[in-house]
């Protein structure tokens, strides 16, 4: 039931027209930061304020909606993101990364490829990669327009020399077309090679920095690096322990005060999906026992 | 066996109704009405109001309620109301020469037309406790005087009458809308007195005092301080003319810097302006200093590099509700990026170990 | 004519508009593809898919051009009564509606500044036809290639040339709609 009290998807019709007008400019210009003039919304600033007005403006009827934090359908932000839209715009919802229409997410890009007619919409902290080498917007703007984007190789490199390798292992930057450096919000490094020639259309949505970006579909991303140290995407050098999965993301679980873990999918529908086709991790087989 | 953990859902429902438990306290002891918060909490309804940019008292006293007394919180739930609000018209600008003042006072001039009126002021009360409030007693009555009628002037018209002050370029252009429209660095005077009128109280105050101190120094003296109420006028095309739709309670400060001139400026007075909804007088003067500090450029100074000068600086970190919303925001779940971290620490520490036993 | 202008608008905006811009944005993320819309009819000479466009995306904020046959009296109340976008010189605007023809020289819209560079007119293309066939598409958006009937591949050429500036094109016809972002390489077959 869609609470009458609100227009469809919350946000007012103009506001989705200023909205909807950005992320055309921001399709237009692959990897390009579009101001747009954030609302206010009713969940505080960093919790998804711009993911939210962004799949607000692009929410239809028909949609099946997925919400997930941390790869996981059921974090209590994702939970309460998704009855959110539940409400206002009526949607049916989903845990079936393949059956979704829009998939609004912090933090991961599902293990399950998506395909043509998917919108991916990430909620972004800080969408500027320059941000932390430079804090002043007048200055990170004009590096993006003269393209001079040495601050971020000369600290690349830093890495390397005190460190052998480059140690940043999330919001790893990206170059999109060869033109402008992107933050892909804080998905883990392991996620970056999903953003390029990806079939869906990725909506990255900033609510308190007001800036929105995109990738389309099948746009070139490339991860930073040097020919010396070629970008790596890596995880723990883990199986899932419930569904086996030896080329997903994990999380890492203290299962005790003894040192004991374990390491299960941070996606769960995809974990979820594959125990139920019959794949078993290290620990499946103890449920069966009890 | 391990079971993820589960039920979000059901974990905020019952988190939800606990906080409403919470909020009503001890059921044996009387509900605050709403009303109550309005006349007796109505400098923390000023602050809501305020910094929430919507004047309805009313509606600042129920956040108050509902956030517990959290004023961030209840500046929060104003904010978030006030998005969804139709924009009907817009007023003309409002007209403070002709507020019907309830406190006025300059600390340039001993005595002035209008004079000097104290109004309701905490500030030559002794900080004692006052143990009869606990005993909620009604209170005498203030005594009364006929209000005296007429305009109340300017200080700074008069200094401008002497050419004293610098002049101000009385400007019909509409100024730029914080909420309807993205930030663009560098921005304008009416844009930062917006940002910081809305600003939060502590972290305005605290670049005040920072410029009192020394940091971006602007030899304020309070000119004037007004407090009192104003008509808003509404101009209906159909009539062709304005109407007043209402009266709000307002908080004015002018400051008065002194000014050796610069290479562009002759020496003069300068100003530093502060208008705040409701009796918010500490906000009022605390704006004026720093929107007289950041008006460095304009006025042809040099920038020492302090923050209360750093355009960028304040209007990206005055509002305490994309503030506060960050800040809060480190306590969701990060654990994707918490693992990747422990596998570069992981990863690095095991080979600087190996690096180390190979040297060794 | 009051009835022309007062008709044609969405029913119900909330989901009509969702629903098109849907199209819009499928059609400007993946060029050359080609999406049916409906719910909004302009008066003459205006397709239903450009007065779907104009309805989704300009209100009183964004400058609106009108080009040749389509600056027509009852197209000017018509944007008044649904719209109030302001009607400006094509230098001006945010969006332009009219034929190709109508909108030379294309070199007068705004192409962003090179710190904004998303400050750039959307033109809204009017087509006789709209068909996969013609110049070749590449570029963000596109697998590998794809065809549009585009109305010359000159003018397209030097607008990626500008690129990250540049104008943006949706074309028009009947109920149909294509996107033409800056980004997109456009050769000749």
């Amino acid at each position: 039931m869609t609470d009458q009290a609100y227009n469809f998807a919350y946000l007012d019709e103009q506001t989705k027209r200023m909205i909807r007008r950005a992320i055309l400019k921001g399709i237009a210009v692959p990897g390009y930061q579009v101001p747009f003039a954030s609302r206010e919304m009713p969940m505080p600033y960093g919790w998804g304020t711009g993911g939210v007005q962004v799949t607000s403006a692009c929410l239809v009827p028909e949609d099946r909606l997925k919400v997930i934090d941390q790869g996981a359908d059921d974090t209590t932000n994702a939970v309460s993101i998704r009855k959110f839209f539940q409400r206002t715009a009526g949607v049916a919802v989903t845990e079936a990364t393949a059956e979704a229409t829009v998939i609004q997410t912090r933090h991961r890009i599902p293990e399950t490829p998506l395909h043509e007619g998917q919108i991916l919409v990430y909620q972004v902290p800080i969408p500027e990669p320059l941000r932390f080498l430079e804090p002043r917007e007048t200055e990170t703007r004009k590096m993006h327009e003269l393209e001079e984007y040495g601050l971020m190789h000369v600290k690349l490199y830093e890495d390397i020399a005190r460190h052998g390798t480059i140690a940043t292992s999330y919001a790893y930057p990206v170059k999109v077309e060869g033109r402008y450096v992107m933050d892909p919000s804080p998905i883990p490094k392991f996620d970056n090679p999903k953003l390029g020639q990806n079939p869906a259309i990725q909506l990255f949505g900033a609510g308190r920095e007001q800036r929105i970006y995109a990738l389309p579909p099948f746009t070139e991303v490339v991860s930073l690096d040097f020919d010396d140290h070629p970008f790596e995407p890596s995880k723990a050098p883990h199986d899932c322990d419930l569904c086996g999965a030896r080329d997903s993301y994990l999380d890492e679980v203290i299962t005790d005060d003894r040192g004991g873990r374990m390491f299960v999918c941070s996606d769960t529908d995809f974990c979820a999906g594959r125990q139920a086709d019959g794949h078993r991790g290290r620990l499946s087989a103890v449920e069966a026992v009890q | 066996m391990y079971v993820a953990v589960k039920g979000g859902e059901r974990a905020i429902d019952n988190a939800h109704a606990w906080l409403a438990e919470e909020r009503r306290g001890d059921c044996s002891v009387p509900e605050l009405s709403v009303a109550q918060i309005r006349e007796q909490m109505k400098l923390a309804v000023n602050r809501v109001m305020a910094e929430g940019s919507l004047y309805d008292p009313d509606l600042a006293a129920l956040a108050i309620k509902q956030a517990r007394g959290d004023l961030i919180e209840a500046v929060f739930l104003m904010r978030a109301y006030r998005t969804t609000l139709p924009r009907l018209a817009g007023s003309v600008a409002i007209e403070t020469g002709s507020m019907a003042v309830v406190r006025r006072i300059s600390a340039t001039y001993k005595d002035l037309p209008g004079g000097q009126i104290l109004g309701p002021t905490f500030d030559y009360t002794h900080r004692l406790l006052d143990f009869a409030l606990a005993a909620e007693g009604d209170v005498p009555a203030a005594p009364t005087a006929p209000a005296t009628p007429g305009p109340v002037p300017h200080v700074t018209g008069f200094l401008n009458r002497e050419g004293l002050i610098e002049d101000t370029q009385r400007c019909d252009t509409t100024p730029p809308d914080l909420t309807r429209e993205p930030m663009e660095l560098p921005t304008v005077r009416p844009l930062r007195l917006q940002a910081l009128t809305r600003g939060d109280e502590g972290f305005v105050l605290g670049l005040a005092y920072s410029t009192q101190r020394g940091y971006g120094r602007t030899h304020a003296f309070v000119g004037e301080l007004r407090i009192g109420w104003v008509g808003v006028e509404v101009e209906i095309p159909e009539l062709g003319f304005a109407v007043e739709i209402a009266e709000i309670e307002l908080t004015e400060c002018e400051t008065v810097n002194q000014f050796k001139g610069s290479k562009t400026e002759p020496p003069q007075f300068t100003r530093g302006y502060g208008l705040v909804f409701g009796q918010s007088e500490r906000k009022a003067i605390s704006m004026s200093l720093v929107d007289r500090a950041l008006r460095w450029r304009e006025l042809g100074e040099d920038n020492s590099g302090a923050p209360a000068q750093d355009e960028e600086f304040v209007l990206m970190h005055c509002d305490n509700i994309q503030a506060t919303g960050f800040l809060e925001h480190i306590k969701l779940p990060h654990y994707v990026d918490f693992q990747s971290e422990l596998e570069l620490v992981r990863r690095l520490r095991s080979e600087a170990i190996v690096l180390t036993e190979a040297a060794e | 004519m009051i009835t022309a202008a007062l008709s044609g608008g969405f029913i119900d905006a909330p989901v009509q508009s969702a629903r098109a811009f849907r199209a819009i944005l499928e059609a400007m993320a993946r060029p050359g593809t080609i999406h049916p819309v409906d719910g909004a009819a302009a008066p003459e000479p205006l397709s239903v898919a450009a007065s779907v466009a104009l309805l989704t995306l300009a209100d009183g904020t964004t400058p609106v051009h009108l080009a040749g046959g389509a600056n027509s009296a009852l197209v000017r109340d018509w944007i008044a009564f649904h719209i109030g976008a302001p009607l400006v010189a094509a230098e001006a605007a945010d969006f332009a509606v009219g034929t190709w023809q109508d909108l030379q020289p294309v070199t007068r819209f705004r192409i962003g500044q090179p710190d904004y560079p998303d400050r750039s007119a959307t033109l809204i293309v009017e087509v006789d036809r709209l068909v996969n066939h013609g110049p070749a598409l590449t570029g963000p958006g596109i697998a590998l290639a794809t065809w549009l009937s585009l109305p010359e591949t000159e003018a397209f050429h030097a607008n990626r040339a500008l690129f990250p500036l540049g104008f943006d094109c949706l074309f028009t016809c009947a109920n149909r709609l294509a996107g033409l972002p800056r980004s997109t390489k456009v050769e000749k077959l």
